[in-house]
This record gives structure tokens, sequence and C-alpha cells, in this order.
């Protein structure tokens, strides 16, 4: 059973590109498409997410051995707020304007199925140092995405990147991309950008395979 | 008729101005994922609505009797275990675990609810239904209904329950909206000849972002309604039909 789980390094790959929350698992979009108007909330965002992430992937393998399956969405859930409320707090405490514009954004990272999924997948059936890596590495692949969104949106929206002048001041500004709309067909094309270039090097990679 | 003026504001504003998924982007999980039958869509909308407004309730009266500063019940208790205390108690650190148990316990009492009375439906929704608890849109309702009340500093616009139950409700019914529109837009999609690497996923959020951009027009109406409101509140249908393109 135990050589069947993949290991730490495997498992820290996969949360980058095989298996991206975002664009292949499709979970936690709620945030994804929120706080990704500018580069530098979305930034926050993917900290404090990957912050609450290690966290309770840690605390869940570490209390692996007593949970009782029926109670244990909802001790995840009890875990996930309580770091939750942790890094609210800080926010508040340490970067105010930063914890504003974020709203209830952060309180939401409690529901934010990456975690939960996480939790359920990996860190409450293997040991700590596996689900640190995992979570390690889901995070990185969280804020990656993240970021990709929030470029491309704060780019078109502004014509700056985290507050830095990119385009020439002719650009007229697409504030729509800025804007719920934006959101939602800047996330739907890149998904289907990475979908695109994904099956293509697949197709590239069997062509080359037959080859040989 | 003040009165009755700020609750159809309320009611306006949260089901189709501000709308749950596609202004405030909650609850896009199943937005995307239970978007596939009309049906399906229907049920799971009126199951968010429902559970939506019983969480609505429990948690504000959770936060308005015991969490909130200066909460009448924390503080007679206060007073109750050391009396002569000048200071006030404030638990609001404790919200978001408060409304994580009042949702799950919630979304449990609607399963055991559906299982009952109507076991067709309990077997259509399968794995939907217990995933109603990390539905952002409901913790997002109870927030909101947070904010209103221990976020204001005068208590004279604070939210009473009335207003918190309409939100609650009109938030779940703007959700169904969505939902539904959504699924009947996808149905018709089947018969579409979309790129490959689109399928699925991809275009529904594309078509989200149209149907946001659809709902962006309704952002004048409050205004319209506002001034329809106020003065002769018995011409509200009449002002209504008249100022619904503002500025035109």
């Amino acid at each position: 059973m135990a050589k069947e789980m993949p290991t730490a390094l495997e498992r820290f790959l996969n949360g980058i590109l095989p298996e991206n929350p975002v664009y292949r698992q499709l979970l936690g979009l709620c945030p994804t498409l929120a706080v990704t108007s500018g580069v530098a909330s979305a930034m926050t965002m993917a900290g404090a997410t990957a912050f609450v992430l290690i966290c309770s992937n840690v605390m869940t393998s570490l209390i692996r051995g007593f949970l009782k399956p029926h109670l244990r969405i909802l001790i995840y859930t009890l875990t996930i707020a309580t770091f939750v409320t942790i890094a609210d707090r800080f926010l508040a405490a340490y970067m105010w304007s930063m914890s504003k514009q974020l709203g209830p954004y952060v309180p939401l990272i409690i529901v934010n199925c990456v975690i939960v999924c996480r939790c359920e997948v990996c860190s409450s059936k293997q040991p700590v140092f596996v689900a640190a890596s995992d979570a390690l590495g889901q995070s990185l692949g969280f804020g990656l995405a993240l970021l990709s969104i929030a470029s491309v949106r704060e780019v078109l929206a502004t014509g700056a990147w985290a507050g830095l002048r990119v385009l020439p001041d002719t650009w007229p500004n697409c504030g729509a991309m800025g804007l719920p709309p934006g959101a939602f067909i800047t996330m739907g094309l890149l998904l289907g950008l990475v979908n695109w270039v994904s099956a293509r090097r697949k197709t590239l990679k069997s062509s080359a395979g037959s080859a040989k | 008729m003040e009165y009755l003026g700020t609750i159809v504001m309320i009611a306006v504003s949260t089901a189709l101005i501000n709308n749950f998924v596609l202004h405030y982007f909650v609850g896009i999980c199943p937005f995307i994922g239970v978007s596939r039958r009309v049906d399906m869509a229907f049920g799971m909308g009126c199951a968010v609505t429902f559970v939506m407004t019983v969480a609505a309730a429990l948690s504000w009266a959770f936060t308005f009797f015991l969490l909130q500063p200066g909460a009448p019940v924390t503080a007679w208790v206060w007073h109750a275990i050391n009396p002569g205390a000048a200071e006030t108690v404030d638990l609001s650190v404790l919200n978001y675990i408060v409304y994580i148990f009042v949702i799950a316990s919630s979304v449990q009492l609607v399963e055991m609810y559906v299982r009952k009375f109507f076991p067709k439906l309990y077997r259509s929704f399968g794995v939907f239904l217990p995933l109603i608890t990390t539905n952002c849109a409901i913790l997002f309702a109870c927030l909101e209904i947070m904010k209103h009340i221990s976020g204001v500093t005068e208590g004279v616009h604070a939210w009473g329950l009335d207003k918190a139950l309409i939100f609650a409700l009109f938030g779940g019914l703007g959700f169904t909206l969505a939902i539904v529109i959504m699924a009947g837009i996808r149905e018709e999609l089947d018969y579409c000849d979309v790129p490959v690497s689109l399928k699925g996923p991809g275009i529904t959020l594309i078509i989200a972002g149209i149907l946001a951009l659809a709902f962006m027009g309704f952002a004048g109406v409050d205004a319209g309604l506002r001034k329809g409101l106020s003065p002769k509140p018995e011409a509200v249908s009449q002002v209504v039909k008249e100022t619904a393109w503002p500025r035109g």
C-alpha cells in the first residue's frame, strides 16, 4: 500500500503542472477569479493560501491516526478555519490596506476546495514530510496560476504590471479586464491555452516515440 | 414606506446587480460543475437557497447575541462571572469557526430532510449535497451579514434579522438564476462545434464572462429604483419601467 503512494518529490512536482490546482483540477476558482485584478493582491492571496495550506496539511498529517472517518471533513474544516483566522488577523495587523482590498476573500480560504482536497487526498494518508512537500508544490502551482491570470488582466486593464508601467502611454486601457467579465474570459482563454499546449506536447512526444 | 424601499433595494441589488456568482465570484465550483442540465441546476439552486437562508438566520443570531463586540449574552455572562468589570468582551475572532460549524450543521439538516422526504431527489444529488458545506457563496453571505452587524460604527444602520434573511434569500435566488441560465446555454452548447481545447470548463468560463457582461447592465437600476421608491412609493412599477435604462 505504502509503495503505491507517490513520494515527496513526485508530490511536489505534481502540484506545479501535472496536477495544477487551477488549470488541471479546476479547484479554488472563486479566489482565482476574484483577486486577480492586480498582481499585488493576487500574490498576497497566494501567500495566505500557501500558509494555510502548508499548516493545515502538516496538522492533518500529524493527527491522521486519531481521525474518525465520518468526522474527518469537520476536523479538516475546523483546522483550516483556525489557520485562516491567524492569517486574517496577521493581514489586518500588518497589511491593512491589502486586507481591506481582499475583503471577504481571505476568510473564504476556509472553503477553498484546494485545501480540503489536499487534506483528503494526501495528508490524511501520508507522513508529515510528504504532506508538507505536497502542500508546497500545490501552493506553488496555485501561486503561478494566479500570477499568470493577474499578469494578463492587470497589463491589459491598466498597462502596468504590479504598478510598473510596461505598455506605452497611448495604450487604451481595457477597463473591462479588471471587472468580472474580464476575469471569466481571461481564465477561460488561458485554460484553453494550457489544454492546447499540453495536447500538442503529448502528440509531439508520441510521434517522436513512434519514430524511434 | 421607507422600510419597504430598503427591503426592495437589498433584494434587487443582491439578486441582480451584485449577483453572487457573476459579480462576487462566489459559488463558482457548483456553477461550473452542476450546470450541465437544467433540472439538476435548478435543484442545486433551491438547495443552496434553502441552506443559505437557514445558515444566515443562525449566523445572524450567533453574531448578534454572542460574537459581536459588546454582544448582550456574552456581556451578561461576563458580568455574572466577574461583577464590576468595566470592559466588555469581543469574541469576533471566533467568527469564522462558528460560521463553518453553523453551515456544516445546516447542510446536515437539509441532507437528512431531503433523504427522508425526497429520496429520488436525494439520489440525483449524489455527492453535491454535502459539498454545499464548502460552497463559498454561503460563507460569503454569512460574512456579509457579519459586516452589516458588527462592522458598522453606529447601531442605527445595523441589519436586523429581516434584512439578513432577505439578503440570503435573494442571494440564493440570484445564484439559482445564474446557474439555471448557464445550464440552459450549456444544453444548447452540446450541439455546437467548440474547439477541442476549450471544451468543458473553458467555454463555460467564457460564456460566464459574457453573462457577467450582460448582468453589468443592471448596474444603473438601483439608482432609478431608489429615486422611484423614496418619494412616491405607490408609483413603483411605472417608475421601474421608465428608469430601467438610466442615462440613455
